[in-house]
């Protein structure tokens, strides 16, 4: 009867996960899709706790105590310029989770006599919820270190890397491989420290503005530790609510790959800012401007695009963009929003900022819905973004750029790029765009810059 | 043999289903839709409860503890963060 109960509020759960994903293909139902979501594990976990081999509740009211205050705190005080480090910091928790609750399982077998009690099957999903468990956990710790800058965000490479990240992977497998068929406690721990290094290996060279390509296969990984954990337990619900994760951040990583014209594989095993730079930028000049020539420009054009990068994130530039837009809508001139798949460090990152300043979606475009129009616009602005802006992209065959779909800023009638320096872009690659002799630099911080544009808009 | 093939089963089903709901998902929604379905892979939090709830070992006990912990982090803050992002994008 319990068991009937158990499995039937697992059905449930499953059924509202599924929803949850469905409404959130839409603005108007996602937030009611994410609470259908949140509902479907709290029927999980209240169903559970029936559960026959439950004989204490003192630890579990601990853990969930502890587990809930510490989310409550982190996810109601996170900026939402720093989404992405705090996504990938939740999905390393998924995967260390996911892998604990399947060795437990081998630990519960070694209590009770050893390992060779469990099937070859038990065996196998329990190594590969370890496996890509750990991978996730220690994975997603370094993503989450690069993008909070507690380390370098650029690719680190260590000599002949990818072959030491085929020796990890192959050192897993070999102890996966002595789990199986020797049934040994040591082959579990071989796995899991070989995989926890293997973490760490993959996503080193992964840096800048390929890091939302990791944290979208990260995600992806979290699902699949969890399916991988429901076929140790034959529990219907994690594998379901499992793989819709991993089809998920799969699909997602897809995107993001195509959005930089690379394969996943060269993501992870082609670590860009080890090339060296094609085009060089001898002998040209930029044109540098002030706060006050920009609002002229603007305050005069008919139809501005705004394409903003990882750059208006750092400086917490979205309310600053608020302004002018409104500013400049007051004054008749149209404002749209170019967004590129890549832009920011996740998928949808300058999305969800531009909602946050209040910006309403219908005002944002899509690379291939604007990029027809960019010709007819009369002044594009560009906010902290610049390979996604990069002409060499489109125009020559030796950039590391070159084949990645780009957004045509350099086809407006003129360009305004703010920019803190000239450094060159996470790649390394210099930027045709700014020696554009229709291109005007606005050099210093984004947000300050900005606000200093609007006080002079009141001039004009 | 023929339970594991059923989860097998179970299993690709699911991934067919997740690639049909996912690809209908816009961009402008991805970040969301990163944080709400890491919050469900939190769902592993149900095997962690049943190993901090049994009567094993001492270290047992402990591991589905810490499982227990991370597992609600990843829920209970994934579905939060979801929330307060998604507040955002009401229609005016």
């Amino acid at each position: 009867m319990t068991e009937l109960l158990v499995q039937g509020g697992y059905l449930i759960a499953s059924v509202l996960f599924i929803l949850a994903i469905k409404l959130l293909a839409s603005p108007r139902t996602a937030r009611q899709g994410n609470l259908l979501g949140a509902l479907g594990m709290l029927i999980g976990v209240v169903v559970t706790l029936l559960h026959r081999q439950i004989v204490r509740y003192e630890w579990i009211g601990v853990g969930v105590g502890v587990g809930a205050a510490l989310a409550a705190w982190l996810a109601l005080t996170v900026k939402m310029t720093a989404m992405p480090q705090m996504v990938s910091l939740l999905n390393g928790f998924g995967g260390a989770a996911s892998a604990l609750v399947a060795g437990a399982e081998a630990g519960r077998a070694l209590y009770t006599g050893s390992l060779a009690d469990l099937s070859f099957f038990s065996l196998l999903t329990i190594g590969l919820s370890v496996l890509i468990g750990a991978v996730t956990f220690t994975g997603s710790l370094i993503a989450f270190a690069k993008l909070q800058e507690v380390m370098t965000g650029r690719p680190i490479v260590l000599p002949a890397h990818h072959g030491q990240s085929l020796l990890l992977l192959g050192v897993s497998l070999a102890g996966m491989g002595y789990l199986l068929y020797a049934q040994q406690e040591l082959g579990l721990w071989v796995l899991a420290a070989a995989a926890a290094i293997l973490g760490v290996w993959i996503t080193l060279p992964v840096g800048g503005a390929d890091m939302p390509v990791i944290v979208a296969f990260l995600n992806s990984l979290s699902g699949l530790a969890a399916a991988a954990t429901g076929f140790v337990l034959t529990n219907y619900l994690l594998i379901i609510a499992g793989v819709l994760v991993g089809a998920s951040g799969l699909i997602l990583t897809q995107i993001m790959a195509r959005a930089m014209n690379r394969s996943l594989w060269n993501v992870l095993f082609g670590a860009v800012g080890a090339q060296g730079p094609a085009a060089t930028a001898e002998g040209r000049t930029v044109r540098s401007t002030t706060a006050e020539d920009v609002a002229l420009m603007l305050a005069y054009a008919k139809e501005v695009v705004i394409i903003p990068g990882y750059g208006m994130a750092v400086a917490q530039a979205q309310h600053a963009v608020k302004k002018l837009t409104d500013a400049l809508e007051k004054r008749g001139v149209q404002v749209r929003f170019a967004i590129h798949p890549v832009a920011g460090r996740m998928p949808g990152h300058m999305n969800v900022l531009l909602a946050e300043a209040d910006i309403p979606y219908e005002k944002l475009y899509e690379m291939e819905r604007i990029n027809p129009d960019m010709p007819q616009v009369d002044v594009a602005l560009v906010i902290g973004a610049n390979d996604v802006v990069n002409p060499a992209a489109r125009t020559d065959p030796h950039s590391p750029l070159y084949g990645m779909p780009i957004i045509d800023a350099d086809k407006a009638r003129t360009v305004v790029v703010l920019k803190r320096s000239m450094n060159p872009g996470f790649a390394g690659v210099e930027n045709a765009l700014f020696y554009q002799p229709n291109t005007y630099m606005l050099f210093g911080d984004a947000r300050k810059s900005l606000e200093a544009v609007v006080e002079a808009l009141k001039e004009v | 043999m023929t339970e594991a093939l059923f989860l097998v089963f179970i299993f690709m089903l699911a991934a067919f289903l997740g690639f049909e709901l996912i690809s209908k998902v816009p961009p402008t929604l991805h970040t969301p839709l990163m944080s709400g379905s890491n919050a469900i892979s939190g769902v592993t939090l149900v095997g962690a409860l049943v190993v901090a709830g049994e009567q094993q070992t001492p270290l047992l006990t402990a591991v589905g503890v810490l499982a227990v912990v991370l597992a609600t982090l990843n829920a209970v803050g994934g579905f939060l963060v979801t929330d307060r992002m998604l507040k955002f994008f009401r229609r005016r």
